[in-house]
């Protein structure tokens, strides 16, 4: 994707001297103007459709009550920033709770995910050892099917973890799709490196834990960017899970007062503040809920193609 | 990108290390000691797919009791199929989700599914590799959005407080409802998917696409054949294999609908529309009590979709084509 970065100049140079020629590019004629166009139309829209309500919503949670209340509900342009939605948002209610659950539920779980799923990808690397390819093929059929929504909910209700944070974490921290990733790129590691630390006397804990993990941590990282992004989303076990207000993560507070339009009212905020139209305050609590994956998207971006790539020619 | 995938097979068939010499004579507990710290480092996440998955999976028997959640699984009373009976002696309730659940499949099968196939194609066609890269993190992005927060961009787009209707009063236009409007449903959510994943989808497209053997192009180019000629005689086809893979797993997937996509939004537009069978069975099982009955829904329907893998799958190889896996 990125090879073609560093002979950059002289590629670019050849491809206009080319695209002047009218020669092919690639073996590919190369586009006409006619097409140039409708494709950048197109291309523009669509990305046009994506941008356009984040800035809308951004700015409505910026925008001054007053502009809101005349706008009629939406604002694209502010005309004054204001930051009364987030102060009373943020002034210890039900959404400080919400985002509070959310970040521990997200940095505890992906802490977990990661340990236990670098662990069982090790554990399935180590081709020899007992059971390893029983357990392996445990973990490759589990990517088939899913038991469904009553029998997980029992299981959960068995364990008495409803109403847990726990029942957020446990049930989903482990899964297989990323432990085949995992254990993909340590079977691929040099066996040379293996043998000499062995040679050297390293216990296999040793090798997992100085050589194994941290060869490993660019793919732990992307691996642990989806597992935290999958944390921060998780709308339906919290539904399923979780039925005290108190312990509700931001989902479910999205879900009653944007998506279902409730009322937020002074009691809900837990302060004196003023309320901004209801508008602001939900725009200030959906801005809340996407920064985070905003704020790893970058991240993410580089590399997620090679890690679903890995994940779907080992799977 | 195709070094790491594909250089670790070879490396992990031609040696197998792990801990010491495997050796078939040395009696089974030896060799658990021998290996104790491997098993320990498999034994937390082996647990939680066990739990969550096998024995969860052991739950559906349910399906065939009358399940009374205070006396438990041991205590509630076996009833064999009457669960199953219910349900097929047509419950108006449970065909109604049936009904929509396919409405909806069909309508994923047509529109959605193509989306990131034309898409792919389009960004491909693309020269500046520049571009490419701008347009494709923009267009990934929703992907990382949750459901409920999707569904809350559309209605303050959407809505009647939202951006096109601000719009359109601006110009002294009549407001068009769209959120909650029956009528319109199945257009706005086969549009929510479209606008939250075809991005994301085009990766899988776009990485087979890059593997095309460029030779073909340039023999065919030779041949005289145009850009359009090119996509149909060369592109397609070297992307089919990926297509008939994808449409396979998306079959086992067909019963199972935008869960919390129709979940959110049900309240808008009532049931009539907008209920399928898994909203069926969270609604009358967990939320309403019938547990047996929902667990036998739940039921058929994984059996349905793991069987219309099995049979697609064994369509695929009839063609000659790869499919998902081979048997």
């Amino acid at each position: 994707m990125t090879a073609t970065h560093t002979d950059a100049p002289s590629a670019r140079q050849q491809r206009k001297r080319r695209r002047r020629s009218g020669a092919l590019i690639d073996g590919v004629p190369r586009p006409g103007p006619v097409e140039t166009f409708i494709k950048a139309i197109v291309l523009g829209i669509a990305c046009l459709l994506v941008v356009l309500p984040f800035l809308g919503i951004i700015s409505t949670s910026l925008a001054t009550p007053e502009q809101v209340v005349e706008a009629g509900g939406f604002v694209l342009f502010p005309e004054g920033i204001d930051l009364t939605a987030y102060r009373s948002v943020f002034a210890g209610g039900v959404v400080t709770q919400a985002l509070g659950v959310s970040m521990f539920v997200t940095l505890v779980g992906t802490l977990i995910s990661l340990t236990m799923t670098a662990m069982l990808g090790w554990a399935l690397s180590r081709r020899g050892s007992v059971g390893n390819r029983q357990l392996l093929v445990l973990v490759l059929v589990s990517l088939l099917f899913s038991p469904g929504i009553i029998p997980s909910y029992l299981v959960v209700q068995q364990l008495g973890l409803l109403n847990s944070l726990w029942a957020l974490i446990i049930p989903t921290s482990v899964s297989a799709f990323n432990v085949i990733v995992v254990r993909a790129f340590f079977v691929g590691l040099p066996q040379e490196v293996m043998d000499s630390a062995r040679i050297d006397g390293a216990s296999e804990w040793q090798m997992f834990r100085y050589m194994g993990l941290p060869l490993a941590k660019p793919v732990l990282a992307v691996i642990g960017l989806f597992y935290g992004v999958g944390y921060w989303n998780a709308f339906f076990n919290a539904l399923l899970y979780i039925s005290d207000t108190s312990k509700w993560p931001m989902q479910l507070v999205l879900r009653t007062y944007v998506v279902d339009g409730n009322q937020i009212g002074i009691q809900d905020l837990g302060a004196e503040v003023t309320l901004p139209p209801q508008t602001s305050l939900q725009m200030a609590i959906l801005v809340i809920s996407i920064v985070p994956v905003l704020i790893v998207y970058p991240f993410l971006q580089r590399h997620f193609a090679k890690g679903m790539l890995t994940g779907a020619v080992k799977g | 990108m195709t070094t790491t995938t594909n250089r670790p097979k070879k490396l992990a068939q031609a040696k197998t290390p792990a801990a010491g010499e495997p050796r078939r004579r040395m009696p089974l507990w030896r060799r658990i000691v021998r290996d104790r710290t491997v098993l320990l480092l498999a034994l937390p996440a082996m647990t939680v797919i066990v739990v969550f998955q096998y024995i969860a999976l052991g739950g559906n028997v349910i399906a065939f009791q009358d399940f009374q959640p205070y006396l438990g699984i041991d205590r509630s009373l076996w009833v064999g199929f009457e669960n199953f009976s219910i349900l097929f002696n047509g419950d108006p309730e449970f065909l109604r989700a049936l009904r929509n659940t396919l409405f909806i499949t069909a309508l994923q099968t047509l529109f959605v599914f193509p989306a990131p196939i034309v898409l792919a194609l389009l960004l491909n066609s693309l020269v500046s590799n520049r571009v490419k890269q701008a347009v494709q993190s923009v267009l990934y992005l929703p992907h990382f959005l949750s459901w409920v927060i999707v569904v809350a961009i559309f209605q303050q787009m959407l809505g009647g407080a939202g951006m096109l209707n601000n719009w359109l009063r601006a110009r002294g236009w009549e407001n068009i409802d769209i959120i909650g409007n029956s009528d319109v449903f199945y257009a706005l959510i086969t549009s929510q998917i479209i606008w939250k994943d075809t991005g994301w989808a085009t990766i899988l497209f776009l990485a087979v696409l890059s593997q095309i053997d460029r030779s073909l192009y340039e023999a065919s180019a030779m041949d005289g054949a145009t850009r359009w000629r090119q996509t149909w005689h060369v592109t397609l086809p070297g992307m089919r294999p990926i297509i008939i893979l994808l449409f396979i797993l998306k079959l086992g997937d067909s019963l199972s609908v935008g869960f919390e996509q129709l979940l959110l939004q049900q309240q808008a537009v009532g049931l009539d529309v907008a209920q399928v069978l898994d909203t069926y069975v969270y609604n009358n099982g967990v939320v309403g009590g019938a547990w047996g009955v929902s667990a036998a829904v739940g039921l058929v329907k994984g059996l349905v979709g793991l069987v219309l893998v099995l049979v697609a799958n064994k369509v695929a190889h009839i063609f000659g084509e790869e499919g998902v896996y081979k048997a």
